[in-house]
């Protein structure tokens, strides 16, 4: 009986303990931000932050986050927008956008602890993330967009939005 | 070529009719409003004809009948209508509508969007800015002809009367005949204020936020969740026993399903069930099946190639697509010939969201939730797989994680059909990523083989090009098949390419279905479709001719686009004709420093072609500039250069966007895809075996556009067709090696480099 908190909120999970994190966010908590996409943790669809760090909630046991900070897309603008949801827009990154959710996610978590990446540590971090859009180049400047922005801690921030 | 079945909405009579409150997956202005599920209360409205409505406070909603998968097309063809209305674009909202019979031929495909849709929306949104002029003039006390309409107001001097306005009064014209409507002044490009310039695409803000909903986040009270149990061949796999002993301990487990399908779309499917997808993906593992399989089940790549060059070997087989007199006389008089066979191998989807579909009964209409690009095609396949009309069948609208042709063939509608009709309750069926590939309609592997003759100087007097693969259009919709020179069908999506702008002397085309791929797999429709690999063959010979005579490839390319003849061009879709792909030729030629110096085991190289119809003509082309490792035979792209003419550009962001997309497509299928079929199915089912692209493989792109205000073509797949030729032309000019195979691998540029 995992016990944590999603989004500022705390929720214990009700099914089997070695359900995936994934399933539990989207099937029991209707957090259906956080996509499926390969379930082996290798396109990223599915990154979400545990203790600010991010994982692929495909391949985690929901009993490994008990007791831990869980933060998924509908989570990290904390009410508002972050700046690399902002630069994203202001990119116009997203294609179809299934992928979106984890490549914004995995960004938020380089710009928090490397907030100049250069171009090759933005690679390293963002190689696992796939695009079948292949909207990359997009992607590689809405990462220098929020980095230039200062998204680091931004999550209490707002940003500007163009509609 | 014929498209014999294109929707014709233009004929659509044009009304006025109140909006009745129904159902609508909306986009809104507003990011909070995107993409939600529910009741749509429209007030009486203005509804000069189908495809938009205003209501009496100024609203303009367009109803868009094309899926969201990506391209922005809501957008971009929200766009067009209000340009021509002369809306407020900040008061415009964009509905993505379900099935109705009334839309007519629903298909997002084919780059088709915005193409076919200019047309008709030019003319509806003129109707109605007519209609508004006329009953504002009305209200101002003025001649119409004194009157004009900007952004939602009808202005009389600096006196104006809101678009809200007027429709709250009522009064407005009734209608349009087809006549009156072909006779609408759309406007001169010179007035178009919304179409062109830099706008945002209304469907991003939801798709960073968490809140934009797919297929997959459709949901129901009291759904049962289901995964199939995969067959070991996608088409004659019969069960033979369940055996679910294994399955009953799994938490959650809720029985299986063996599908009985009337309609023959998922043969030998099992569905575990579950209370979840955890208990029913759980369940699977542990279910024991046994089928019965047919003859496909020990058919392998090298048997489809076997077929395909028997195929392409008897000259009295297939379907005569180009015909010219003289073929064989040119050749029999050639000062010199060429011949050369270039091949495909099997090539994924992979589109990001899994295929699923919710399916349950209510109110006497079995509703299907689940994203799909050809409703038109699947809804008659539904009626027979669930015994009921059509009409009591309806496809709710999602976003698309991905089409790029695999939601085309809507399948994976069927078992969660079938699966609900037989339990009585909604059924949530989610693949995995290894059903998913295993269930996909994958790019067939293609053998081509191209001949050349040459007379005085190099010219070429005669080409024959054939080209044997699986044909999706023979397979799933049969009926958009025309008919070549010798009377029998072909599948324009297995042979677009092929029918080039080149003028060759006599020239031949021949299409061959290879039925043993046919039987084995159900081939499918992948993004950039026939052009994506028929190019591969024309445009590499092209560059083996020009090399062959002794010509600069550029040169020689540019001498055969003249214009002449069939390739002259005409209105209103190719004005121009080959001249035009010629001029993109040459300025990415230039662009790109063509002729230049440049270092040991770099090179340059070209491809050119005219996008995915002859119709429709996007002329394309591309320089890439690669390095060849010669130990390794690694390539490494280090540059694209594209020029595309596409006519008039709706929405340049997202016209780029998807010029980026497609040109990154085809490197990744120059270089990083290709599956194995061994054993009646495709071998790599996910990431790790199958590998596209990554952000660290992204080269430096340089995309230019035309600027243009001929008709607006197709954008989503035309830059797809040119990367892997222009790469495999520069592999030679950089080292020699000529490779004949996609994906190129190095172990192919190596043995390449060994007859160099």
């Amino acid at each position: 009986m995992a016990k944590f908190e999603v989004n500022g909120r705390s929720v214990q999970n009700r099914g089997p303990d070695d359900a995936p994190l994934l399933w539990v966010l989207r099937d029991e908590l209707g957090l259906t931000g956080t996509k499926f996409g390969c379930g082996v943790g290798q396109c990223g669809a599915c990154t979400v932050h545990v203790d600010g760090q991010a994982i692929r909630a495909c391949l985690t046991p929901v009993s490994a986050v008990d007791g831990l900070k869980v933060t998924t897309i509908e989570g990290l603008g904390a009410g508002g927008v972050h700046p690399v949801q902002a630069a994203w827009v202001e990119a116009q990154a997203p294609q179809c956008g299934y992928c979106q959710s984890g490549q914004i996610m995995q960004a938020a978590a380089l710009l928090s602890s490397n907030p100049n990446p250069s171009d090759a540590e933005i690679e390293a971090a963002m190689d696992g993330n796939l695009c079948r859009c292949m909207a990359y180049v997009r992607i590689r400047k809405a990462v220098k967009l929020a980095a230039r922005k200062g998204a680091r801690g931004g999550s209490a921030r707002r940003a500007e939005v163009r509609s | 070529m014929n498209r014999p079945l294109l929707p014709d909405p233009g004929r659509r009579r044009f009304m006025v009719a109140a909006v009745a409150a129904g159902a609508a997956f909306g986009f809104a202005a507003t990011a909070e409003a995107a993409v939600s599920m529910g009741p749509y209360a429209g007030a009486p409205a203005f509804e000069p004809s189908l495809w938009y409505a205003i209501d009496s406070q100024g609203v303009v909603t367009v109803n868009v009948v094309r899926a969201e998968m990506g391209q922005h097309v809501g957008t971009a063809l929200a766009r067009i209508v209000a340009d021509e209305l002369e809306a407020d674009w900040d008061r415009v909202r964009i509905v993505h509508v379900d099935t109705d019979p009334k839309w007519g031929l629903m298909v997002t495909g084919g780059s088709w969007s915005v193409w076919q849709s200019y047309p008709f929306l030019s003319q509806a949104g003129a109707a109605g800015r007519i209609a508004l002029i006329e009953a504002g003039a009305k209200i101002l006390g003025v001649p119409a002809s004194s009157c004009i309409a900007r952004k939602g107001e009808v202005f009389a001097g600096k006196r104006a009367v809101s678009y809200g306005d007027i429709v709250a009064r009522g009064g407005l014209r009734a209608g349009f005949t087809d006549k009156e409507l072909a006779a609408l002044p759309i406007k001169p490009a010179s007035e178009r204020r919304l179409i062109g310039g830099e706008f945002q695409a209304r469907d991003i803000p939801a798709k960073t936020n968490g809140s934009a909903v797919f297929g997959i986040d459709a949901k129901i009270a009291g759904m049962v969740f289901a995964r199939p149990v995969m067959p070991p061949t996608r088409n004659e796999s019969r069960v033979v026993s369940v055996d679910e002993s294994g399955a009953k301990g799994v938490p959650g487990y809720l029985g299986h399903l063996v599908l009985d399908d009337p309609s023959g779309t998922v043969p030998g499917w099992v569905l575990a069930l579950g209370d979840s997808f955890v208990a029913a993906d759980r369940a699977v593992r542990a279910l024991k099946v046994t089928w019965e399989n047919g003859p496909t089940a020990k058919v392998s790549d090298a048997d489809l190639e076997a077929r395909a060059r028997a195929l392409i070997a008897d000259e009295a087989a297939g379907s005569l697509v180009v015909a010219d007199p003289g073929v064989e006389a040119a050749f029999a008089s050639a000062k010199s010939k060429l011949e050369a066979e270039y091949a495909t191998d099997a090539a994924l989807h992979f589109q990001m969201e899994p295929l699923n579909a919710l399916a349950f009964e209510r109110n006497g209409v079995f509703e299907i939730h689940t994203g799909n690009q050809w409703q038109s095609l699947i809804l008659p396949t539904l009626a027979k797989a669930l015994g009921r009309p059509e009409a009591s069948i309806v496809l709710k609208t999602y976003l698309l994680g991905g089409g790029f042709g695999r939601r085309l063939n809507g399948d994976y509608a069927v078992p969660a059909a079938l699966a609900a009709k037989a339990l009585g309750k909604p059924v949530k069926l989610v693949l995995t990523r290894e059903d998913d590939t295993l269930f996909d309609s994958f790019r067939s592997p293609s053998v081509q083989r191209v001949r050349m003759a040459f007379g005085e100087g190099g010219r070429v007097t005669a080409m024959d090009h054939a080209a044997a693969a699986g044909w999706p259009t023979e397979v799933m919709a049969p009926f958009f098949m025309p008919k070549g020179a010798n009377d029998r069908p072909f599948d324009p999506f297995a042979i677009n390419g092929a029918n080039h702008w080149y003028s060759v002397g006599a020239h031949r085309v021949r299409a061959l279905s290879n039925d043993l791929a046919n039987r084995a797999f159900r081939p499918g429709w992948l993004r950039s479709v026939g052009p994506g690999w028929t190019n591969w063959a024309v445009e590499s010979a092209m560059d083996e001719a020009a090399h062959a005579t002794g010509q600069d490839p550029l040169a020689f390319r540019l001498k055969m686009l003249d214009g002449a003849g069939r390739n002259a061009g005409s209105a209103p879709n190719a004005v121009g004709g080959a001249k035009r792909q010629a001029a993109v030729l040459s300025r990415v030629a230039k662009a790109a420093g063509w002729g230049g110096k440049l270092p040991a085991g770099v090179g340059l190289g070209l491809a050119t072609t005219f996008g995915q119809e002859r119709d429709m003509p996007t002329w394309t082309a591309c320089c890439a500039r690669v390095r060849v490792d010669r130990k390794t035979g690694g390539v490494k792209v280090e540059k694209l250069h594209l020029v595309v003419d596409a006519g008039a550009i709706i929405h340049p962001d997202g016209a780029l966007a998807q010029m980026e997309g497609a040109a990154l497509w085809g490197l990744s299928l120059a270089l990083h895809e290709g599956a194995t079929f061994r054993d009646g199915r495709i071998q790599e089912t996910n990431l790790g075996a199958y590998t596209p692209l990554r952000m660290s493989d992204v080269p430096d792109l340089q995309i230019d556009f035309v600027d243009s205000d001929h008709a607006p073509v197709g954008l989503g797949e035309p830059a797809t067709t040119v990367i892997a030729p222009a790469i495999g032309n520069a592999i030679f000019n950089a080292v020699g090696a000529r490779v004949r195979r996609l994906p190129i691998r190095p172990d192919a540029v190596l043995a390449a480099l060994k007859t160099a």
